[in-house]
């Protein structure tokens, strides 16, 4: 598993019983076992929760003993239809009168997931060089800002602008990464705490440039900014009829250049040195405070990425709510794909594929979108914990793996 | 990062008194200096000769009525300013002849230039200050509660990232189960109950399963968003009468306390979980600092292998202590619904978990450290908000990160590093 680094000898003399090579030797086959298991198991608990949350569950388990029929009748038709409903909002709504509404769930899915992995990508960049990266939702505000910025305040020919928007977005989102980074380096402040305060730091400073004249939309009173002008929008690849944008393409090579940069550049392998000894890294000569700053700084642009998918690909003006929790998810979608950058691109389509569905799910079942929270966490617990999940399905061990990314605040 | 291992600066805390101490740096001198003479040129110098600030000093509480303080702004600013230049002269003294800088001169600085800062914001205006403390006390509980959380966690070696989702189970639980059973005090039992089943899972895969303790905590948070949201739109929101109405504690003044001036009202005219919060910061602190149990829980949380040596259980230690961490994170829950707002909502906590790690952060893993910090965030929320009233000089989003850069300030050492228990964060295992 490659999120698993190397216990350092000389801090932690303590933890000899650390699994490392044993776990990084675990083959394929065992890791897609139990990513499969765990995402089965999630599952069930989730239409656990449906079943005891319905009202005619509830209605029906008062006389169980009656009649103990009814409720599981009940239990299994509630839970059918929200997980049928949450098919259809995700891959294809086989009730729908046209093919066009009948693929356009897995084109959604697709929409929400291209924000997804390039932030899922900006936090498993960061787990590969040592560093975790709770700040993902900062980046993509400041990614955000500065797409929405070039996009309604420039005006510029077609491809030049949303380009322009691009790279406004990778450079704020960098920027507000690095200092993270710089910060580790400089003075050793560890990145958790850095990035969680940077993010608050960022939803304020969104809510304070949404007052003022620069950004806020004229004749409005509440946080909006003007719309972005057509020409730095990323063209949609499907027509009208789907929202899918150029986005989705921008995500797998952003999924393909990650890949290079950890796995064929000098960078990447200084990246993933550090990130696995920094010490032994010192001490060959590689600048351990450089890289630290680099990965930060790349991985922010990647989140910022993010950002400029939200504003230039679908929302169009810049709003509080404009990260919409996606710094949150990227984090679990990098731990399901174990910081592998296309194991990262799956994860990222699954839970696009979840969020769309969960969206159907409430609209049409009356299942609340949260149940979507619920099943993402639950698959990375299990993920996780190996032991826990072959203890539950009997399966026999294969080396205990556990995830260790961080190495605690003194780090 | 080792370069920055080295690099640290001198503790104040005992573990790394002695002969490894280090002459202090000229660095928080000089940005005492820098913060003072800011002071006094913006508060001091800038503001209109003729302006004053009122102070309302009573409240109808209490019988003894002290009149307003009428301050005229600028002299005092002024006052004020160059009492802050002197305490820095104080600390660029003690480094003079190498000395540590004693901890008052750095908190009574941050407190003069508060003041300050103060009396220049609410120039031409008037603001009771009882109601100021008290609101201020009122927005600092749940940080409390939370930061004493991650207090106990943390010493003992387990990263608690997890205190925002403790929040919010006791918020929730402790509000359906007061509304479904009718009782405020079930209600109030029931939170640190909640908060205790997210700490068994914190338990169970950072000590049992030994997963990363960041992901864990980060990951239960959108367990528990994910959980009491989905309940509270299929549950809570369908039938608010029955699961979500439960009520909120009373006020309970204290008799005699409370005819203190300006803090008698602040402190003690409040609901029994402020009280609580008293308690438990008084306890927590005399517990890890003065009890055979602490000394352990410490030994733990700074060198497992040694602690193990002298026959402590380390990973038992560490699981009573997350758990307690849970139960005290639960009270803090209970506070956002029995003690304010009467009825739980999506995600109401709204990160002040993270504030309170923040706090924990700020107050340097100690109880009453903590407590201080969160009283200073809840100060910044406050004043925001009085301020806002008023029409503040200064856009109140910048109040709000306040806290967020103190801490970013705190942990990059800009003034005093802050240093956390040697083991946090890594499992123990035998060999």
């Amino acid at each position: 598993m490659s999120v698993t680094t190397d216990r350092i000898p000389e801090k932690t003399p303590d933890a000899p019983g650390e699994p490392t090579s044993a776990t990084r030797r675990r083959g394929w086959a065992g890791d897609v076992l139990i990513t499969v298991l765990s995402i089965v198991l999630a599952l069930v608990v989730g239409a656990v929760l449906i079943a005891v949350a319905d009202p005619r569950v509830q209605e029906t388990a008062s006389y169980f003993f009656a009649r103990p029929l009814d409720m599981l009748q009940a239990a299994g038709s509630s839970v059918a239809n929200a997980y049928a409903a949450l098919f259809k909002g995700a891959i294809f709504d086989y009730g729908a009168e046209t093919t066009t509404a009948a693929i356009r769930p897995i084109t959604e899915s697709l929409v929400f997931a291209s924000p997804l992995v390039v932030a899922g990508l900006a936090v498993g960049l960061a787990f590969r060089a040592g560093l975790f990266n709770i700040g993902a939702e900062g980046q993509i505000i400041l990614g955000a800002i500065g797409a929405a910025y070039v996009g309604f305040a420039w005006e510029l020919p077609l491809v030049v602008h949303m380009v322009l928007a691009l790279v406004a977005a990778m450079l704020l989102g960098g920027l507000w990464a690095g200092i993270a980074g710089f910060l580790k380096a400089r003075t050793g402040a560890h990145e958790v705490i850095t990035t969680i305060m940077l993010n608050y730091i960022a939803r304020f400073l969104l809510a304070f440039l949404l007052s003022t004249t620069a950004f806020q939309r004229p004749g409005r009173n509440d946080p909006i900014s003007p719309q972005v002008d057509s020409t730095a929008m990323l063209p949609q690849m499907l027509g009208s009829w789907s929202r899918l944008h150029l986005g989705l393409l921008v995500a797998i090579a952003a999924g393909f250049g990650v890949w290079w940069l950890l796995n064929r550049s000098t960078l990447g392998f200084k990246l993933r040195a550090v990130g696995a000894n920094p010490f032994a890294s010192r001490t060959a000569g590689i600048d351990v405070g450089w890289s630290t700053f680099a990965a930060m700084a790349i991985a922010g642009s990647l989140a910022g990425l993010a950002g400029a998918f939200q504003i230039i690909g679908t929302e169009r003006s810049l709003t509080g709510g404009v990260s919409a929790g996606i710094g949150f998810d990227a984090i679990t979608v990098a731990l399901l794909g174990r910081g592998n950058p296309f194991g990262i691109v799956l994860a990222g389509f699954l839970f696009g594929a979840l969020k769309a569905g969960g969206v159907t799910m409430q609209a049409r079942t009356g299942t609340p979108i949260d149940l979507v929270f619920v099943v993402q966490s639950l698959i990375v617990l299990f993920i996780a914990a190996p032991p826990l999940v072959r203890a539950i399905f009997r399966i026999r061990a294969q080396g205990a793996g556990s995830m260790q990314v961080s190495k605690g605040w003194n780090a | 990062m080792s370069t920055a291992t080295r690099e640290r600066l001198p503790e104040s805390s005992t573990i790394q008194q002695g002969p490894l101490r280090k002459p202090p740096t000229w660095k928080s001198p000089i940005i005492m200096g820098v913060l003072g003479v800011v002071a006094l040129l913006a508060f001091g110098l800038a503001s209109n000769a003729g302006d004053t600030s009122t102070f309302g000093m009573s409240t109808g509480a209490q019988r003894l009525q002290i009149p307003a303080l009428v301050l005229p702004t600028r002299p005092a600013a002024i006052v004020l300013s160059v009492l802050c230049l002197v305490l820095a002269a104080v600390a660029a003294a003690a480094v003079r002849v190498k000395r540590p800088v004693p901890l008052a001169v750095p908190i009574g600085f941050a407190a003069l230039w508060l003041l300050a800062f103060l009396v220049w914001s609410m120039a031409g205006e008037q603001v009771p200050l009882p109601g100021l403390l008290g609101g201020t006390l009122l927005l600092s509980v749940p940080l409390v509660f939370g930061a004493l959380s991650g207090v106990l966690c943390e010493r003992s070696g387990v990263i608690n990232i997890a205190i925002e989702g403790q929040l919010l189970a006791g918020a929730f639980a402790s509000a359906l189960m007061a509304s479904v059973t009718d009782s405020l005090w079930i209600g109030l039992v029931m939170a640190p109950v909640a908060g205790l089943l997210v700490a068994v899972l914190l338990a169970m895969f950072t000590i049992k399963y030994v997963v990363d303790q960041i992901i864990v905590g980060v990951v239960l948070n959108v367990l528990v968003v994910g959980l009491t949201g989905f309940l509270y739109g299929r549950v809570l929101v369908q039938n608010a009468d029955v699961f979500n109405q439960p009520g909120t504690f009373s006020r309970i003044p204290i008799p005699g306390l409370i005819e203190i001036p300006v803090l008698g009202p602040a402190l003690f005219n409040q609901t029994i979980i402020v009280y609580l919060m008293y308690v438990a910061v008084i306890v927590t602190q005399v517990a890890l600092f003065r009890t055979k149990w602490g000394l352990r829980v410490r030994a733990v949380g700074e060198h497992p292998k040694a602690a193990d040596t002298v026959g402590i259980k380390v990973n038992r230690i560490r699981v009573q202590n997350v758990l307690l961490g849970g139960v005290v994170a639960g009270f803090g829950g209970a506070f956002f619904t029995l003690g304010s707002v009467g009825a739980f909502g999506r995600e109401m906590t709204a990160g002040q978990g993270f504030i309170a790690l923040a706090a924990m952060i700020f107050g340097r893993w100690s109880p009453v450290g903590a407590l201080f910090a969160a009283l200073l965030f809840g100060f910044a929320n406050q004043l925001q908000g009085t301020l806002g009233a008023l029409g503040s000089p200064i856009p109140s989003e910048f109040m709000l990160m306040a806290p967020y850069l103190a801490t970013i300030f705190a942990v990059a050492g800009v003034v005093g590093r802050v240093r956390a228990p040697a083991a946090d964060g890594q499992p123990y295992t035998k060999a």
